[in-house]
């Protein structure tokens, strides 16, 4: 019978069908980090169940506010450092060598085509750009991952989306991810997996898919998926090369990976993005979505640049392109927060961290921080933050805060004028 | 179940978050308990005070994409330490609905219709719902007004709240 890439990936990995359309799957790797893992630990401590299935398919990292900010976010960091060597997980990253999960264990080569992934994180999806089934979960779902390297889910339905024509120069995958979630909607794809496909999709580097497959959950969607390519053993190859002869040989085997022509899906949607232009979110919803030029000229007080989303180098390099040797606005300030350590070196090498701080923005070390408000730049009462991270939720980033979710060309080109508008990137018609 | 019954609070609106419903600056905590007093602080709804609006209520009733945004499970577990142990919405966000049954706790559906003539009929006053699992039906009831109202409970779902939960299930079946 025909599959989908999700089927086929669920249909290897069966351990058990509770019921009719839910499958216990065995999972590939467990991924963690300091926010929702230790009450995890806690419990199975309490619970005397103080186990793991496999270190060395758990992974961990301490990322949501690092350098520790408090005696709570301290105490978390101790209860995730203690448990990894208690457990012997060696893939455990502490400061200095930490960055953002979704980020940072890709670029360590965690994830593999036809892989399946949990962590206690609603952008887990991320890592589908490399073909992998990776979802959020909750602490418990977690936990259970932790100690029997098992998740239960719906037998994925999938909503293909194939993203056609051509992009036009200063438009990104973040434009045209945000385009999506203003076409389906936040609960568009509730309960289902996306695939992205399509010569949109197949041109555009692993950084760029990630970025897509990062906000597929605003969609509501299990995970996003990308067939795995050219592109993608190129990214992996460094991880794999004692694996197989040859990146052909590589490629060949990581085909099992892609969905049958003729496979059943629960909707197939035709996107071209030939017209369109750079997008930003208004309002609390990311399905809230406008051209830029709809919204040119609102002020903004902050500007960040980072993220799972957009915290990785090509982000910065087109930030730092749009930037152009300008400085930020007067009334604004500029954060900018490269994803991992490996990024924030070649941003350093390549002078994109000069850039940036010429241009008077603050830069700070890899961490989550203003993303979820929780330090590193949060937002007072009234203020407004264009930002390249993936929801603008009521107090996201602080109470009472406005969020404009936007590329990282548009972001810096909003943090030069101190309101939003259009990168000199983009040139409508061109 | 006891644990299903009680006042219902309407939450009139769709897609309420989970940063709405618990904040990301909570997540500090590692325990369920410190969670008591912010539920629900950053709701966007016109009238809503959270402290007076959730004062004795059991059961929340509310709209489409209830518990969409971030995987927290803090969010199921600040509603717990409420005593809310149930939540009826058209639909719901795949992990919130998942941390739900692997807390014990329900997420139940109903259909749109259904929830346009509960919300007229009894979301202005004091309603109470009573669960009979056995039935798969609520009670909702308010003054002398009362009725019965069905709905579905998957297979999986119904062993996990008779389990209590997730770890409970998985550790007796899983090696
Ligand atoms: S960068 Fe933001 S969205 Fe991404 S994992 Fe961190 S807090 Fe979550």
């Amino acid at each position: 019978m025909a599959k989908t890439i999700a089927e086929k990936i669920f249909d290897s990995h069966l351990v058990d069908t509770p019921s009719n359309d839910i499958q216990v799957i065995r999972l590939d790797a467990v991924l963690c980090h300091e926010i929702t893992t230790p009450i995890a630990i806690n419990d199975l401590v309490k619970r005397g169940k103080d186990h793991v299935f496999d270190p060395s398919k758990i992974k961990a990292v301490i990322d949501h506010v690092t350098p520790a900010k408090d005696s709570k976010t301290a105490m978390q960091g101790k209860i995730l450092r203690e448990w990894a060597r208690r457990h012997d997980i060696k893939d455990f990253f502490d400061i200095g060598r930490n960055g953002i999960c979704h980020a940072l264990f890709p670029e360590k080569g965690f994830v593999r085509p036809g892989y399946t992934v949990i962590m206690g994180d609603s952008h887990t999806c991320t890592l589908g750009a490399f073909g992998a089934f990776a979802a959020g979960v909750g602490t418990t779902a977690l936990e259970v991952g932790i100690l029997k390297g098992v998740c239960a889910f719906q037998y994925p339905q999938t909503i293909k989306i194939d993203i056609t024509g051509r992009l036009p120069a200063g438009v990104y995958a973040k434009d045209v991810i945000l385009s999506i979630i203003g076409r389906i909607g936040v609960n568009g794809a509730t309960n289902k997996v996306i695939e992205f496909t399509g010569p949109v999709v197949d041109t555009m580097p692993m950084d760029a898919r990630m970025t897509m497959c990062n906000m597929a959950v605003e969609a509501g969607a299990t995970s996003g998926i990308c067939y795995p390519d050219r592109q993608t053993v190129e990214y992996l190859w460094p991880f794999v090369q004692n694996e197989y002869e040859s990146k052909d040989s590589a490629l060949k085997d990581y085909s099992r990976w892609i969905s049958d022509t003729d496979a059943t899906y629960a909707d197939i949607v035709t996107h071209d993005v030939s017209d369109l232009e750079p997008q930003v979110t208004f309002d609390y919803k990311p399905e809230n979505v406008k051209a830029v030029a709809e919204m040119a000229g609102t002020p903004v007080d902050q500007v960040y640049i980072g993220s799972c989303t957009n915290g990785r180098i090509d982000d910065l390099r087109v930030a730092a392109k749009a930037l152009n040797g300008r400085a930020v606005a007067a009334n604004v300030r500029g954060i900018v927060s490269p994803a991992t350590p490996q990024i924030y070196r070649q941003a350093l090498q390549e002078g994109i961290i000069q850039t940036f701080m010429d241009a008077g923005f603050c830069v700070t070390n890899p961490t989550c921080g203003a993303c979820l408000g929780m330090s590193n730049g949060v937002l007072a009462k009234g203020e407004v933050c264009a930002s390249t991270t993936n929801r603008n939720f009521y107090g996201r980033m602080g109470r009472g805060g406005m969020v404009h979710l936007m590329s990282p060309a548009t972001a810096a080109a909003t943090a030069v004028a101190g309101h939003i508008c259009n990168s000199d990137l983009y040139q409508k018609g061109e | 179940m006891e644990k299903f019954n009680g006042n219902v609070l309407f939450l009139n609106r769709d897609d309420i978050n989970t940063d709405e419903i618990i904040p990301a600056k909570y997540l500090t905590e590692n325990d369920k308990d410190a969670l008591k007093p912010h539920l629900l602080e950053d709701l966007k709804l016109s009238g809503f005070q959270a402290q007076d609006s959730l004062s004795d209520k059991h059961v929340i009733v509310s709209r489409a994409n209830f518990g969409c945004g971030s995987s927290r499970e803090h969010a199921p577990w600040a509603l717990e330490v409420n005593g809310i142990h149930l939540v009826i919405a058209e639909s719901f966000a795949r992990i919130f609905r998942q941390n739900m049954f692997a807390c014990g706790l329900m997420a139940i559906e109903l259909p749109p219709t259904t929830l346009d003539h509960i919300f007229k009929q009894y979301a202005t006053q004091n309603t109470t719902v009573k669960t009979d699992l056995s039935q798969n039906c609520f009670e909702f009831s308010t003054g002398g007004l009362s009725e019965r109202v069905e709905f579905k409970l998957e297979d999986f779902d119904r062993q996990l709240v008779e389990a209590g939960g997730w770890i409970e299930y998985a550790d007796k079946k899983y090696r």
